[in-house]
């Protein structure tokens, strides 16, 4: 049996090199006590030397991950933690994917150490409370006095430099003290003494404490699973909990009993406010989309953002109907903004269209959806929706009374003809509406994202820009009047 | 007569503490040591303290005013209530967000406001405490702001340069539960607002063409609050607003507040509030669609009126629903049928998939592990442990549930 003093409760570097040492002579791990004193180390026995044999390896290596794992391990107040994590570097020679059979009982129980470790560190940053003190320079000047269960004030002190720096603070713990003073962290390891505190802006911290709290649902359990009892001695809020518990049932019961009273007088002023004056009701297009902002002929409203109407000069001789708004135009209320719009766009260009001459719209003008996992996923509208919405559309017909629609997809061509139709029937030729409109058929833009094949995606795309410059053809001819 | 600072941190803490949102993580890292000024945010929150209620106190919570021209039936500040009122200056506000940050009470400041004249005045006052605190004091700590959802565009993206989440409460799970209960909030308004919340969150994350920089604009996104029993709502219809609201406007969290008596109250209001119970498992289904790969249908299928079962988490009630899908084998099973066994929670199931590659997952295993072995026996099997005929016990639920309690002779 080997016996070897470390110095320090919680310094990794010193338990490193120890363990180096041991690992280099081939000391088994269960050879080794380790023991806490003053003497440094190896005190009781010379100092392993590394020496030929047995076999020695070249300097032990370890996963990153364990050096993370025992910088916090090293931390806990266990005495075993140190022959714990001798034994699992002896181990990680001979297997490097130990730590990952998170089954294994040592892996286990240094992950336990390390979770006890972390949560005492967090409770650290949490329930410490600084009091002002008198300051001699021009910073303030804080001291706190917490009592953490483990060795953790030289890990945790980085945490308050980068959150307190444009002051000067101490804080004093049975296992340590940390100070920062002009922007220089100190840390040290010596036990400190309690000091007497007392700071007036705690009252009213209690102020605030005693209001944000609800009577009308005490959880104990639940604040006590958070804030155990070990930690209230140093927090001054926790003087109030008592209290706080124990008058909680009368508070509940005077609100249930209390009387309804006469609103106060200001509500009655503010309800006896003229109504604003109604706005005068807009005219033609701009009225047309103020009042579809309010629909609510079909359920759609309610899952959808807004109402997208459709866009465009109030009198144009081109009008593109699409099928629905998708993501991006319910969240921006604007139509073909999104994927499909682009593709619309640049189709546009390429055959020679101005998307702002144009009137672009849809015959659905609320996002229909199912949600996937988080995702909108969008869903074609019922004949009932697209009948329904049709109120708008003859609406809008009738105020633009474009020459030309080009009806993008099967939902675009029923809604303007009341049939189901194929679209291949239909397709890139000029059929007569009524009140001598005519209307071109294609698909919905969308139909050329979903394609999967690029080369069926370049010849749709291409069909797609040819439709339109049938219609720019069409429009520009003299003697544009619908085919048969 | 003007009360005391004392009084006023008194009636508008009060006033703000049935917002149950606290949440200080989520955000970007800063700190004060390279930069100069006060604080850091690091990622995961920090909960100073805990309130008998269970709640956890991780910012200071309040309003800068509880005068409101709203009289929404179930706030304890409609403008039909007695409550005493006050308000706060911008620079008090900042004044105690800062000394109580000082003393680590808090990890900074959750303001919100009762509506004043106007939309935007009441907007511009709360931007104002935000910007000044970063600005002039070089406050970096966590800041949360109530969005209004009338407030012009410009005082919007200001709030989200100078805040780390922005907020905006739907309140009540459908356009009708609000009409009737808060006449002045508009339901389209606040989708419309959450929408270009999101739009903005997004198109700020985007590093910016020329400097590859991404400009600063709520990086811990944007959250909102429904309460829950102060209308008929079921649970199926609270929870399918949640994933809508997921879904359309990615926000970080739905939170649930069980309506609560308040002083005053408004005789709009059910005389009875709801079992805390229903917001616990309200927030356990919404767990389960956000982490565990539910979809809300499933989690509120069980039962025809649309409301979780109060005696069985959602999972277990699934399971015991479903239960041709048990036995689970967990050296076999793939993620998201482990996600699903009640009992497993996410880090469980990685623990499992990595320790499979090891050896055969025993029972003892998994109990070191501090998995419930009661709970999670008739749903799996192990190396050395199948469930045999357990998963097909018609009482199996009753070994679940509470155990009745007796009648007591009066």
């Amino acid at each position: 049996m080997r016996t070897v003093r470390l110095r320090h409760a919680a310094d990794f570097p010193e338990w490193r090199d120890a363990a180096r040492m041991l690992l280099l002579g081939g000391v088994a791990p269960h050879e080794v006590d380790w023991r806490l004193g003053e003497e440094g180390l190896f005190a009781e026995e010379p100092a392993p030397r590394a020496t030929a044999s047995p076999p020695v390896t070249p300097l032990p290596r370890v996963p990153p991950s364990f050096l993370e794992l025992a910088e916090a391990v090293i931390c806990h107040s266990d005495p075993a933690r140190f022959e714990l994590l001798y034994r699992m570097i002896a181990r990680l020679q001979v297997d490097r994917q130990l730590l990952s059979d998170r089954m294994d009982r040592d892996v286990v129980a240094a992950r336990r150490l390390e979770k006890a470790v972390r949560r005492d560190a967090h409770k650290m940053t949490a329930f410490l409370r600084f009091r002002e003190v008198p300051a001699e320079g021009a910073r303030r000047r804080f001291v706190a006095w917490f009592e953490p269960d483990h060795h953790i004030v030289g890990r945790t002190a980085p945490f308050f430099a980068r959150r307190f720096a444009d002051m000067d603070w101490m804080i004093l713990t049975p296992k340590g003290s940390a100070s920062l003073t002009d922007g220089a962290l100190r840390v040290s390891e010596a036990p400190a003494q309690k000091p007497d505190l007392a700071d007036p802006t705690d009252a009213l911290w209690l102020t605030y404490y005693r209001n944000i709290f609800n009577p009308a649902r005490l959880k104990v359990k639940a604040m006590m699973a958070e804030m155990p009892k070990k930690y209230w001695a140093n927090l001054p809020e926790a003087a109030l909990i008592p209290d706080l518990i124990a008058q909680a049932p009368a508070r509940v019961a005077a609100m249930a009993e209390q009387a309804a009273r006469r609103p106060p007088a200001f509500h009655d002023r503010i309800q006896a406010r003229a109504p604003a004056e109604p706005l005068p009701p807009m005219e033609g297009l701009a009225g047309l989309r103020a009042e579809a902002r309010g629909c609510t002929r079909c359920p759609l409203h309610c899952q959808a953002t807004q109402t997208v109407f459709g866009e465009g000069p109030e009198h144009a001789s081109l009008m593109f109907l699409g099928e629905q708004p998708g993501d991006e135009e319910d969240l921006e209320g604007r139509p073909f903004v999104g994927p499909a719009g682009r593709i619309l766009d640049d189709t546009m260009r390429q055959a020679g269209l101005d998307r702002s001459a144009a009137y672009v719209t849809n015959a659905v003008k609320h996002f229909k959806y199912e949600l996937r996992g988080k995702r909108r996923i969008h869903q074609s509208p019922s004949s009932g929706e697209v009948e329904q919405c049709r109120w708008w559309l003859d609406r809008e017909m009738a105020l633009i009374r474009p020459k030309l629609v080009v009806a993008m997809g099967r939902t675009a061509v029923s809604a303007l003809t009341g049939k189901v139709p194929k679209l291949a029937d239909l397709r890139g030729r000029l059929h007569a509406l009524d009140a001598g409109r005519a209307m071109i058929v294609t698909v919905h833009p969308s139909y050329l994202l979903r394609l999967p094949d690029a080369r069926a995606r370049g010849r749709e795309a291409i069909r797609f820009r040819e439709d339109l410059e049938a219609a720019r053809d069409w429009l520009s001819s003299p003697t544009s009047s619908p085919a048969r | 007569m003007q009360r005391t600072l004392t009084e006023r941190l008194a009636i508008l803490s009060d006033a703000a503490k049935y917002d149950a949102s606290c949440a200080s993580s989520g955000t970007e890292k800063r700190d004060s040591a390279r930069s100069g000024g006060l604080g850091s945010t690091e990622g995961s929150g920090i909960c100073h303290a805990y309130a008998p209620d269970g709640r956890c106190i991780s910012l200071l919570k309040i309003l800068l005013t509880n005068f409101c021209i709203y009289d929404c039936a179930y706030c304890i500040n409609r403008s039909s209530s007695n409550v005493a009122r006050a308000r706060f200056t911008a620079e008090e506000v900042i004044w105690l967000t800062l000394e109580f940050y000082r003393r680590n009470y808090i990890e900074g400041l959750f303001l919100s406001s009762g509506i004043i004249r106007s939309s935007d005045h009441t907007m511009e006052q709360m931007v104002r405490v935000a910007r000044e605190l970063r600005t002039t004091h070089g406050f970096r700590g966590y800041i949360h702001l109530k969005t209004i959802p009338e407030a012009s565009p410009a005082l919007i993206e200001e709030a989200g340069l100078y805040a780390d989440r922005l907020s905006i409460n739907i309140e009540m799970p459908t356009d009708a539960g609000l009409a009737s209960l808060a006449p002045e909030k508009r339901p389209a308004g606040i989708r419309r607002a959450m929408a270009g919340l999101r739009t903005k969150i997004e198109e700020m994350g985007e590093p910016t063409l020329r400097t590859k920089a991404r400009r600063r604009f709520a990086p811990a996104g944007q959250s909102t609050q429904v309460i829950v029993g102060a209308d008929a709502a079921s649970d199926a219809t609270i929870l399918s607003t949640s994933g809508r609201l997921y879904g359309s406007y990615g926000l970080r969290r739905v939170y649930y507040s069980g309506f609560s008596p308040i002083p005053d109250a408004s005789s709009r209001l059910p005389p009875q509030k709801p079992p805390l119970m229903r917001e616990h498992r309200l927030y356990q289904a919404d767990w389960l669609f956000r982490f565990y790969g539910f979809g809300i249908e499933e989690i509120t299928a069980a039962r025809p009126d649309g409301m979780l079962d109060l005696d069985l988490d959602p999972k277990l009630a699934w399971a015991l629903a479903h239960r041709e899908r048990f036995p689970v084998d967990v050296n076999r099973a793939p993620r998201e049928m482990l996600l699903r066994v009640p009992g497993f929670g996410v880090k469980v199931v990685q623990a499992i998939l990595a320790a499979r590659r090891h050896r055969r997952v025993r029972l003892e295993d998994l109990g070191r592990l501090r998995v419930s072995l009661r709970k999670v026996r008739p749903f799996i099997a192990t190396a050395d442990w199948t469930p045999l005929r357990l998963i097909d016990r018609l009482d199996l639920g009753a070994l679940f549930r509470p155990a009745p309690e007796q009648m007591a002779l009066l």
